[in-house]
């Protein structure tokens, strides 16, 4: 079943969007939808590091998104505002990444591949990947949810209830690391932050709890997921971006069935 | 045995010394009132004591394990967060729904379970606010300006229902007041802060003069109580307050 490149690109498709939707919900409750972006084109420059020094994709874009977002919290620690730091530094991870690919030796590299992703071409061994990083971030989100919401919620609150919110925005940061250099080959560092906002906002409206606005993204990501996959297919459409698209739709459905509906 | 003991306390906020030398310590059950003008370092000394805030100097001493409940001025919680008042409660604690549910009766609130957090008042976000830090069974309760927002019927309210919170659990209570002169009139102690304590003592009770009531309204059920200040000291021009215009008005044709 596996030999067929459709069953792996919706079998990676769905792994990305079980593991992003849910910490979607975060990146949207905490506004981090900038920092998400900026360790999404910080991973550009992973990719072109990877390369140079051989290392697997995963390791490269993993590793400088986790420095981005050390770089972001320690800029914004002294003293410059969060927005300002986030465009320096999400544009520039992107530049010096599309440069420094240039430089790397005997590989003429297809770089749309690593923007917009090639769900197409996932291996089986990119499906291990994508599938034991979903598993990550989720066993990581559910193991830390009470305290991720307190914190969420206010800091305050959870300074006073002996919770380093500190600690869980590292840890939410590793997550949003992990779900980068994840979804890479299947959407593409452009539109990781689609995947991760859109289906959390799309569940926003039917949501009454955290919990359940978390479950009903996971699933409007799976459908968006698979709908855009059909829809490459029918179509003959780029499938990364065919999948935002889808995902875009389910948003514009559930806000006008919100608003028919009352 | 003090439940919280700080000596000594300095804390900066974006380079600007806003406490200097605080020392402060409260005992269990006892109940104090911080007053002090805008930007005097009320709530910062309370999101120190919370571990919010880290001190450049000095140092805090907690009892250990003591069980904090802390209530604060407003959360700022983003609209997309869905979030009833029933699932807060469980922040971030799991507390059983029968549990949940006395703790808004205790503090109030018992209509307000399955409303969404984000379309509170200001009273009722304060009074889910204390049934949350009731359900830690607080040694002590911190409130910042519970009482902003309300006018004086309810503050004389919401002091009554502290006061028998007090009675009920045996907790230490430190809240802190924009209301320089009028405090609750349970309070064992007033502590007047502008960088550093100005002054402190005990609030006068004078719920039964004519004069009084006519400043505080009638209904308050003695809830109210005027503080009279009582500095030893006089601030340079740098200070930025005049403490001779912050005296009670009684304190004023007194000296």
């Amino acid at each position: 079943m596996l030999d067929d490149f459709l069953v792996r690109a919706a079998l990676a498709g769905l792994g990305l969007a079980l593991a992003a939707a849910p910490l979607g919900c975060f990146v949207a409750w905490r506004r981090m939808a900038y920092f998400g972006d900026a360790t999404a084109h910080a991973a550009i420059l992973g990719v072109a590091l990877s390369l140079a020094l051989s290392l697997p994709i995963v390791a490269g874009t993993l590793g400088v998104a986790l420095i981005m977002a050390l770089l972001v919290a320690t800029l914004s620690e002294r003293g410059l505002g969060m927005d300002t730091v986030l465009g320096v530094l999400a544009h520039s991870a992107l530049a010096f990444g599309l440069v420094a690919v240039t430089f790397v030796p005997g590989v003429r590299l297809d770089l749309s591949a690593y923007l917009f992703g090639d769900i197409l071409a996932v291996t089986r061994g990119d499906l291990a990947v994508i599938w034991s990083g979903a598993a990550a971030v989720i066993a990581l989100l559910a193991w830390r949810w009470q305290a991720l919401l307190t914190a969420t919620v206010s800091p305050d609150l959870a300074w006073a209830s002996g919770i380093d919110p500190r600690r869980e925005q590292r840890i939410l940061t590793l997550a949003l690391a992990l779900a980068v250099a994840v979804a890479i080959k299947v959407v593409g560092a452009l539109l990781v932050s689609a995947m991760l906002l859109i289906p959390a906002a799309a569940a926003r409206p039917f949501a009454r709890s955290p919990e359940a606005m978390a479950g009903i993204a996971a699933g409007l990501g799976a459908l968006a997921a698979l709908g855009g996959l059909w829809g490459a297919y029918v179509f003959d459409t780029p499938a990364g971006p065919s999948m935002v698209c889808a995902a875009a739709i389910l948003f514009a459905v559930t806000t006008v069935l919100r608003r028919l509906t009352g | 045995m003090t439940l919280i003991e700080a000596t000594g306390l300095h804390v900066s906020l974006g380079g600007h010394e806003v406490l200097q030398g605080v020392d402060f310590a409260i005992a269990p059950g006892e109940i104090v009132t911080i007053v002090g003008p805008n930007g005097s370092g009320k709530s910062t000394l309370l999101r120190t004591l919370i571990g919010a805030l880290k001190p450049s100097a000095g140092r805090i001493r907690r009892k250990p394990g003591l069980r904090l409940g802390y209530v604060p001025q407003k959360l700022l919680m983003d609209p997309t967060l869905p979030m009833t008042v029933m699932r807060f409660l469980s922040l971030p604690r799991r507390v059983p729904a029968e549990e949940r549910r006395a703790a808004l009766a205790e503090a109030g609130a018992e209509a307000l379970g399955e409303r969404p957090m984000s379309g509170l008042s200001g009273g009722q976000f304060q009074r889910v606010m204390l049934a949350r830090a009731l359900l830690t069974r607080p040694e002590l309760l911190l409130l910042d300006e519970p009482t902003q927002g309300l006018d004086q019927p309810g503050s004389a309210a919401f002091y009554q229902q502290i006061e028998h919170i007090r009675e009920h659990l045996g907790c230490a209570v430190v809240m802190v007041s924009h209301e320089l002169h009028v405090v609750m009139s349970a309070s064992d102690r007033v502590v007047c802060l502008n960088g550093h304590v100005c002054c402190q003592g005990h609030p006068e009770i004078v719920a039964q003069a004519a004069e009084y009531r006519a400043l505080f309204g009638t209904g308050t059920h003695g809830a109210l109580a005027l503080y009279r200040h009582e500095h030893s000291h006089v601030h340079d021009e740098t200070c930025g307050h005049d403490h001779a215009a912050a005296q009670a008005p009684k304190a004023a044709e007194a000296g």
